[in-house]
């Protein structure tokens, strides 16, 4: 068990990479650049941020708490826009949905005193927060650009009918929000019979009450599905309205791309 | 009659406009004039002139790519036209709500794209955002479908059906023009001649303008009062039908005529 802290447990566990390269270089998946690319950044931005945290929990200050966090969101928001490349504005769009996404939920949980206001909380939580808004985020922005492609023609004669482009766009909308949270929805849902969540795992692993683990968990995932909710329908709102123009015109040369 | 007494007034107040329209500004319904439409630099519409005369309707051909369908979505603003304007009973279109210019003037497209439950929601899409109260029967009735079928689900209709319930969803709006886009390209023969009777009836007895975008010369022939040509982006010339298709209409309509393009 003393192993698993060590750094050469980290090296054996980059034998099981290996067979995910194999299998991408057998295949010819053309996946092993990303793979390598993942590993690497995963292995720096990780040994970072554990020594960030450390930092941050020493200093005792939440002021540096909220400084950590606000970078996430920063970082998260601009990935999530790039992900969705080619829709104007998605940068400030994705900023705003993850930023409010983990405040409000970070908050909720301190304010209801769920969670102890500490570093020790608030980093990991906020960082699945953030985590799971940006994966939400970006799903969101890509199929609402991809769904206003391929039902342009409805879109269009909603609006040479009178609707506005809120009302033209409105169950495009319904269905890119209800796909980019069914996976987290789905997830809660089997949650403990399918998999157990990281956050539990990672608990018990490191010698917890399991009781106690699923306690938590059990906060985890709620938060997240309060989270993720608040991200895409902020991102749905705010995202349609670059694919229009003030006078309810399609732009549709953001959608060829 | 309550009913009848509103009709009653509602004929006489569009009398009274028709009548100021035509003194004040003239016989066009719709006029577009030195119309031009550019996406990223590139000239799709290069100067455009038509004129859509009250309760007649205009051809609009020309070679696939000649910038019609373009044309039509200009025209009730679908896209912002990078110069020109276009002119509803003498008003600048760039001037008006477009959700406003949009209820006068209706738009049928290639293909029907309805939405809703069943053929009653379809049809009363743009109604009930407007809060407009429409009888449906006489919405079907007037597009040659069955009351019956009010209940049934839009695509269990055939393409032709769908296309008639389509232009039941813009007639909902009672519009001033309508613009059709190739209305009936995807339409096998029977269903084709339908749309084009029930256009003829609806200019008749409306006297609803169209505009009618196709590029079937045929049909432009049994259908259109006018014909405007659009080669590569630019209006080529406006004509009375018999006169376009006589022959003294100059070379590039000519060429085109003959089946050049």
């Amino acid at each position: 068990m003393d192993n698993l802290g060590t750094l050469s447990s980290a090296l054996l566990a980059l034998g099981l990479v290996a067979v995910a390269v194999a299998l991408s270089l057998y295949e010819r998946l053309d996946l092993e650049r990303d793979i390598g690319t993942a590993v690497v950044r995963s292995f720096v931005q990780l040994s970072a941020v554990g020594f960030v945290i450390t930092f941050v929990f020493g200093l005792k200050n939440l002021g540096y708490v909220a400084l950590l966090l606000g970078g996430m969101v920063c970082f998260a928001g601009w990935t999530s826009s790039r992900r969705a490349g080619g829709v104007p504005g998605a940068f400030p769009v994705a900023l705003f949905a993850i930023g409010v996404a983990a405040v409000a939920t970070l908050g909720l949980l301190v304010i209801l005193q769920v969670v102890p206001p500490t570093a020790r909380y608030l980093v990991p939580l906020g960082g699945m927060v953030v985590g799971n808004s940006m994966n939400t985020a970006s799903l969101t922005l890509t199929r609402i650009r991809e769904d206003l492609g391929s039902r342009r023609l409805e879109v269009e004669a909603a609006l040479s009918l009178g609707a506005t482009s809120r009302q033209a766009v409105s169950t495009i909308l319904k269905r890119s929000l209800k796909s980019a949270m069914i996976p987290l929805i789905d997830s809660t849902k089997t949650a403990g019979i399918v998999f157990l969540p990281g956050a539990m795992a990672g608990m018990i692993i490191g010698g917890a009450d399991p009781i106690e683990a699923v306690r938590l968990q059990i906060v985890v995932l709620y938060m997240l599905l309060g989270s993720v909710s608040i991200a895409a329908i902020l991102v749905g709102l705010l995202s349609y309205r670059s694919f229009f123009t003030p006078r309810h015109q399609l732009r549709a040369s953001l959608l060829k791309r | 009659m309550a009913v009848g007494g509103v009709g009653v007034w509602k004929l006489l107040l569009r009398g009274v406009r028709c009548l100021l329209i035509f003194l004040f500004v003239g016989l066009f319904k719709i006029e577009v004039s030195g119309l031009r439409y550019e996406v990223d630099g590139v000239g799709i519409l290069n100067g455009v002139d038509a004129r859509l005369p009250a309760g007649e309707v205009l051809g609009v051909v020309g070679p696939s790519g000649a910038g019609k369908s373009t044309l039509l979505r200009a025209v009730n603003r679908l896209i912002e036209p990078t110069a020109g304007e276009v002119y509803l009973d003498g008003v600048a279109t760039g001037t008006m709500d477009p959700l406003e210019l949009r209820r006068r003037v209706g738009m049928v497209f290639q293909l029907p794209a309805l939405f809703g439950e069943s053929v009653e929601e379809a049809m009363l899409y743009g109604a009930r955002l407007a809060g407009k109260e429409v009888s449906v029967g006489r919405l079907l009735r007037m597009v040659g479908l069955e009351e019956a079928m009010a209940e049934r689900e839009p695509g269990s209709l055939s393409v032709g059906q769908q296309q008639r319930v389509s232009i039941a969803r813009a007639l909902a709006l009672e519009p001033e023009a309508l613009l059709m886009d190739e209305p009936t390209s995807a339409l096998d023969e029977a269903a084709r001649n339908r749309i084009e009777d029930l256009v003829r009836e609806l200019n008749r007895t409306l006297g609803l303008a169209v505009m009618f975008v196709s590029h079937d010369l045929a049909q432009v022939k049994r259908i259109a009062s006018r014909v405007v040509l659009i080669l590569d982006g630019k209006s080529e010339g406006e004509w009375g039908v018999e006169e376009f298709f006589s022959g003294s209409v100059g070379d590039r309509a000519g060429h085109f005529i003959s089946g050049g393009h």
